[in-house]
């Protein structure tokens, strides 16, 4: 290690310091199974939308967009933008009713709307493969981070990542983890935009030429600007069904689902999720620049295929000496806050399905709840790690990307179906995840082990959500119209239950 | 959901039985799952997903139609706004104000159709 690393130790241990900190002080009001899994159901709407923000910025966001944009240009700016109106389709279709259906999974959610432990042991299944999925990037992205910054073997970021995300979420649950993340999203917008701020000083200051001008040698140099330009019907695809896959699979992260029960009510659940819109786009506005910044100072990362550790070296490629290494520690600091906060929020949610369906039978008796919690835990963060140590590293935002296709290709249809549809039935969800569950997962698989080729099979199998969603959209209608004798008998007091205000007394199941 | 053709019955307000001897509010026949409590929520919910639909049109317009739009003419996409490429202004700034403005209107709206639903149920009527 080497002495211009002693900044980015530094603010890897604070940032370490300061999670487990916050953690052991929120522990004080964790007390209860309930505090552990959704925090009582006590948290406002703003500090919510904080520990959302903050949850959902993963390594992708803060790391995976600048890499994305500074080798393949404008096209890219739709992860960002379909990863925040992601978050403006839950709203309008989801979040009130999920929170009023008082359920704290989507397992929960399918077993209370359709009375069945079949398609509820499928959604437990499906939350733990979208899960893992979402886990491998974040625990290789923090390999590659420890790697850059501080000159580590990949395999410590690999592993130190996954014991702090344990430590911290078997210490304090549901509770002590909003506070932290809440925290996390404010550090994370800091370290993005003070170093922005310097950079383009720096950038001014240079007298140097307009990032749209600069030749670079990312892909279609002279088109980086424009978004499709030149691009066949092949182009057009992978766009929209990425359009598809972002703005619907939002609704189905299970990190992101499990946020919506903490929410005291519906109204405030739809409060929280317009905030979150304000943050994430507040956020979402600084890394591309990053990514067009690099096409003047930071050319290199293109050819050498380490895109994703732009808004890392940055820093200290544009601003030399101590102001350098600083503000490269700021930037690293921010990363490791993405990817705690990210895999804690995933370790939550996946332990949660996993404590109460598999887990908590396991061992001849049943574990009590906290304890169930705690198994499903060190299940959820196991997996993953020991995954990222034996694969090579995949591009962090395409990751993330696939993950996303899934479940909007299981998880959406059957939220808004069962949310809006009194037709739907047991079966007919079955068939649907089954189909858009193996069209998107076989898909995922292809892409993360062959490398892509050119032909229209391969575009479709990169981006699967075009043709995936609607399939397990239109499965999931034509078998409930088939099975509609077995509508469930309680469907009207459920949507009593969904769409009421709380305010008025009803009977609500 | 059912497709049979519902049988015939009167609808009428509560309030014109003359058997009923308290006032009770509208709500209670939610509750009993009569006729006019299944229009009173199919009514909160036609309401609530037609402004649902509504937003997601103005979403799939609105940002939806940019790809298109820039594959289509590319020269817009290459004018220049202020120094920036105008895909670049739409795509990577603009968007965002937009998605806020949506969600902003579309909270006001859905918690309006929500107090109007709760003005109706819990009207209270007399006898």
């Amino acid at each position: 290690m080497t002495s211009s690393a002693v900044p980015g130790v530094v603010a890897v241990v604070l940032v370490t310091a300061a999670t487990l900190g916050i953690g052991v002080w929120a522990l004080r009001f964790s007390r209860t199974t309930s505090d552990f899994m959704v925090a009582s159901r006590t948290v406002g709407p703003r500090l919510n939308a904080s520990a959302i923000g903050g949850e959902y910025l993963s390594a992708a966001s803060f790391l995976g967009i600048a890499g994305l944009v500074l080798v393949n240009g404008t096209e890219m700016f739709w992860y960002p933008v379909g990863w925040t109106a992601g978050y403006l389709v839950l709203l309008v279709l989801v979040a009130a009713p999920l929170r009023r259906s008082g359920a704290y999974t989507l397992s929960d959610f399918a077993e209370a709307r359709l009375g069945s432990t079949r398609v509820r042991s499928l959604c437990t299944l499906i939350v733990v493969l979208i899960g893992w999925l979402y886990l491998l990037p974040q625990f290789q992205g923090a390999g590659i981070t420890l790697q850059s910054t501080l000159g580590a073997p990949r395999w410590a970021g690999e592993v130190v990542v996954p014991v702090i995300v344990l430590l911290n979420v078997l210490a304090g649950g549901m509770r002590s983890i909003t506070f932290v993340q809440a925290f996390q999203y404010w550090l994370k917008l800091t370290a993005l935009l003070l170093p922005l701020m310097v950079l383009l000083l720096v950038w001014v200051g240079d007298g140097a030429p307009h990032p749209v001008d600069v030749v670079g040698s990312g892909q279609q140099p002279e088109l980086w600007a424009l978004p499709l330009a030149g691009s066949d019907a092949q182009g057009v695809y992978l766009t929209y069904s990425l359009i598809v896959a972002t703005f619907l699979g939002t609704m189905g992260l299970p990190h992101v689902v499990v946020r919506f029960y903490t929410n005291p009510d519906g109204r405030a659940a739809r409060r929280t999720t317009l905030a979150v819109l304000g943050l994430l786009g507040l956020f979402y506005l600084l890394p591309p620049v990053y990514g067009a910044l690099g096409r003047i100072y930071a050319d290199a990362l293109v050819a050498s295929g380490r895109s994703d550790v732009l808004v890392l070296e940055l820093p200290r490629l544009m601003v030399p000496g101590l102001l350098g290494e600083v503000l490269t520690a700021l930037v690293t600091a921010g990363a490791f806050a993405a990817f705690l906060s990210t895999s804690s929020g995933l370790a939550i949610a996946v332990a949660g399905v996993l404590g109460q369906d598999v887990t908590g039978r396991a061992f001849g008796r049943r574990l009590s709840g906290v304890a169930a919690f705690r198994a499903g835990c060190v299940v959820a963060v196991l997996v993953p790690c020991l995954l990222a140590l034996s694969t090579p590293s995949v591009g962090v935002a395409r990751a993330v990307g696939l993950a996303f296709a899934v479940a909007a290709s299981t998880f959406c249809p059957l939220i808004v179906l069962g949310i809006w549809w009194r037709g739907l039935t047991a079966r007919g969800a079955l068939a649907g995840l089954v189909v858009g569950g193996a069209g998107s997962g076989i898909a995922v698989l292809w892409t993360l082990t062959t490398e892509p080729g050119t032909g229209w099979g391969s575009t479709l199998l990169e981006q699967p959500a075009a043709w995936s969603v609607p399939a397990a959209f239109l499965t999931m209608v034509v078998v409930s119209r088939a099975t509609r004798s077995r509508v469930p008998a309680d469907v009207h007091r459920f949507m009593v239950r969904l769409h009421t205000p709380e305010q008025v007394q009803l009977d609500r199941g | 959901m059912s497709e049979q053709p519902p049988p015939r019955v009167r609808v009428t307000g509560p309030s014109r039985r003359p058997t009923r001897r308290t006032a009770r509010p509208r709500r209670s026949q939610i509750d009993e799952e009569t006729r006019l409590g299944e229009i009173y929520l199919r009514s909160l919910l036609r309401e609530q997903l037609r402004l649902a639909g509504l937003a997601l049109l103005v979403l799939a317009v609105g940002l939806g139609g940019l790809p298109l739009l820039f594959w289509l003419v590319p020269d817009l996409a290459a004018t220049r706004v202020a120094g920036l490429p105008l895909a670049w202004l739409l795509i990577g700034v603009a968007a965002y104000p937009f998605l806020v403005g949506v969600g902003w209107w579309y909270v006001r709206a859905a918690e309006r159709n929500e107090d109007d639903f709760t003005d109706l149920v819990e009207t209270v009527d007399r006898p």
